[in-house]
C-alpha cells in the first residue's frame, strides 16, 4: 500500500477492470442473452462447440499513431490481435473494425494500419470510422481508403450467411456539448434499407460510438439513436456492436443485444472515473488482459448469434 | 496561471503591466493582442476568453489525448492536435465565437472579440 498515494480507489478500480477483461462468452438465443465465463467455456469444449462457427470477428479502436505511456506499442498489440484472429481454428468469414483505426487521421497512420491488416488471413474487412479517423481538415483520408463500400457516405449494408449487416457513421455531425449523431439522411436510408425485410432476418448493426447512452457527460452515446432503435424493434434478433469506450459494456433490451468491444490499443477509465475518457495507464503486465476482440458466431438456430470476447492475455 | 491572474488585476499595477505589453486597455482591462487557451483535463481554459479585434488566439493541447478546435460556424478548424501541438487563429472582427472539440464534443469554449 505504501507504494501508491491513493491505493484503494485506483487499485480496486483497476482490479475490477482487469477481472472484466478475463473474458466472457455470450450466447444469444431467441433474444435471451446468456453470459458464460470464458474459462468455464474453455473447459467445456462440447458446450462451446454448440455456439457454432465464427461468423465474424469485431476489432476496434486500434489508434495507430498513439505512442503515449498507456501503450507505447499499439502496432504490436494490433499485430497480437491479428495473430489471435489468424489462430482461430474456425476462420471467421469477415472482420469488422468499428473505428478509430488511427489516432490522428494522418496518411502515414492509415497506411501503416492497412499494412498491418494485410496479415489477416480473413480478407473481407468492413469498417466504419471513429472520430479519430475524421479529424483531418478535409475528412478525406479515411474515405480515400475505406470509403468505397459506402460510396463515401460512411453508411452501407450487406448480407452474409443469412445475416443482414448495417454499418453506420455517427462521428461526423457532432453537436457541441452533445453526443454522436446519425442525422436525418442516414436514418431515412436505414428506413429504406429495412423496408420489406422479414422480421426473422438476424440483423447486426455496427457503428463507432455507442448507439445507446452509456455516459452522456463523456459523449458516450448517440443523440438520435432512439429513432434507429424504433426501426429495429420489430426484428427478432438485433445485435448492436460499437467501440469508442475501449471496454466491454453490454445490455439486452427485448430482442436487441448491445455490446461495446475492447480496444486493441489502450484501455479507458470506467464511466465518470477521472477527468475524462483519455488513455488509462495500467501496469504493463495488466495491459493485454484489457485489450481484445469480440467474435460473433451463428448458432444452430438460424436467428441466434453468439458473442465471445477474447482478451489478448 | 500567475501571469493570467496578473493580467486580470483591475488595478493600476495591472494597467501598468498591460501597458508595457502595448495592449489596448478598455475600461475593464481584459483584452490582449495574443492569448493562449490551454486544453487540459478535457477542458478549455480560460473560457470565455476576451481579446481585442486583430488578436491571435493559440490553443495548446496539454492532454495525453488528442483534441481539436472547431468553430460552430465553420470559420476555423484545427484538425487533431496531439500532446503539446497547438493551433492559432487570428480574430479580425468583433463578435462572440463559440468552438468545440470535434473528438470530445462536450468540450466547448468561447472567444469574445471586442
Amino acid at each position: 500500500m505504501s507504494d501508491d498515494q491513493s491505493p484503494l480507489s485506483r487499485r480496486n478500480a483497476l482490479k475490477c477492470l482487469a477481472y472484466g477483461g478475463a473474458g466472457t462468452l455470450f450466447a444469444l438465443s431467441g433474444g435471451v442473452f446468456t453470459p458464460i465465463d470464458l474459462a468455464m467455456a474453455a473447459g467445456d469444449k462440447q458446450g462451446a462447440a454448440k455456439l457454432g462457427r465464427p461468423l465474424f470477428v469485431q476489432i476496434s479502436d486500434s489508434h495507430i499513431g498513439f505512442n503515449k505511456e498507456a501503450n507505447p506499442d499499439v502496432n504490436g498489440t494490433l499485430t497480437q490481435t491479428i495473430d489471435i484472429v489468424n489462430g482461430m481454428s474456425d476462420q471467421p468469414a469477415l472482420i469488422i473494425h468499428t473505428g478509430d483505426i488511427t489516432h490522428l487521421s494522418k496518411p502515414a497512420e492509415f497506411d501503416l494500419a492497412q499494412q498491418l491488416f494485410t496479415r489477416l488471413r480473413t480478407t473481407e474487412m468492413h469498417t466504419v470510422p471513429g472520430e479519430h479517423d475524421t479529424t483531418d481538415a478535409t475528412v478525406t483520408e479515411y474515405f480515400n481508403r475505406f470509403g468505397k463500400a459506402s460510396a463515401n457516405k460512411g453508411y452501407y449494408s450487406f448480407d452474409h450467411a443469412g445475416v443482414h449487416f448495417i454499418g453506420l457513421i455517427n462521428v461526423l455531425q457532432f453537436k457541441p456539448g452533445g453526443l454522436g449523431t446519425l442525422g436525418e439522411e442516414q436514418l431515412a436510408w436505414v428506413a429504406a434499407d429495412l423496408k420489406g425485410r422479414s422480421a426473422s432476418a438476424p440483423i447486426v448493426v455496427f457503428a463507432h460510438m455507442p448507439l445507446w447512452t452509456i455516459y452522456e457527460p463523456w459523449g458516450w452515446g448517440t443523440g438520435d439513436a432512439d429513432q434507429l432503435m424504433s426501426q429495429l424493434r420489430r426484428f427478432g434478433s438485433v445485435t448492436v456492436l460499437n467501440g469508442h469506450i475501449h471496454q466491454i459494456v453490454q445490455k439486452v433490451e427485448g430482442n436487441m443485444t448491445f455490446h461495446t468491444a475492447r480496444s486493441t490499443s489502450y484501455p479507458q477509465p470506467a464511466a465518470g472515473v477521472g477527468s475524462g475518457p483519455g488513455p488509462l495507464k495500467v501496469p504493463a503486465d495488466q495491459l493485454a488482459a484489457m485489450l481484445g476482440i469480440t467474435s460473433v458466431s451463428v448458432v444452430k438456430h438460424p436467428s441466434a448469434l453468439a458473442l465471445n470476447d477474447t482478451a489478448l492475455a | 496561471m500567475n501571469l493570467r491572474r496578473t493580467q486580470w488585476l483591475p488595478t493600476a499595477v495591472g494597467m501598468l503591466i498591460l501597458g508595457a505589453m502595448e495592449v489596448y486597455i478598455p475600461s475593464v482591462g481584459q483584452t490582449q493582442t495574443a492569448a493562449q487557451i490551454e486544453v487540459k483535463d478535457f477542458t478549455f481554459m480560460p473560457t470565455p476568453l476576451t481579446v481585442k479585434a486583430g488578436s491571435t488566439v493559440t490553443w495548446i493541447n496539454k492532454d495525453d489525448e488528442p483534441h481539436s478546435v472547431v468553430s460552430d460556424t465553420g470559420m476555423f478548424k484545427s484538425g487533431g492536435m496531439d500532446t503539446n501541438e497547438s493551433f492559432s487563429y487570428k480574430f479580425d472582427k468583433p463578435g462572440t465565437y463559440h468552438f468545440a472539440c470535434s473528438i470530445h464534443p462536450r468540450m466547448v469554449g468561447t472567444v469574445v472579440v471586442q
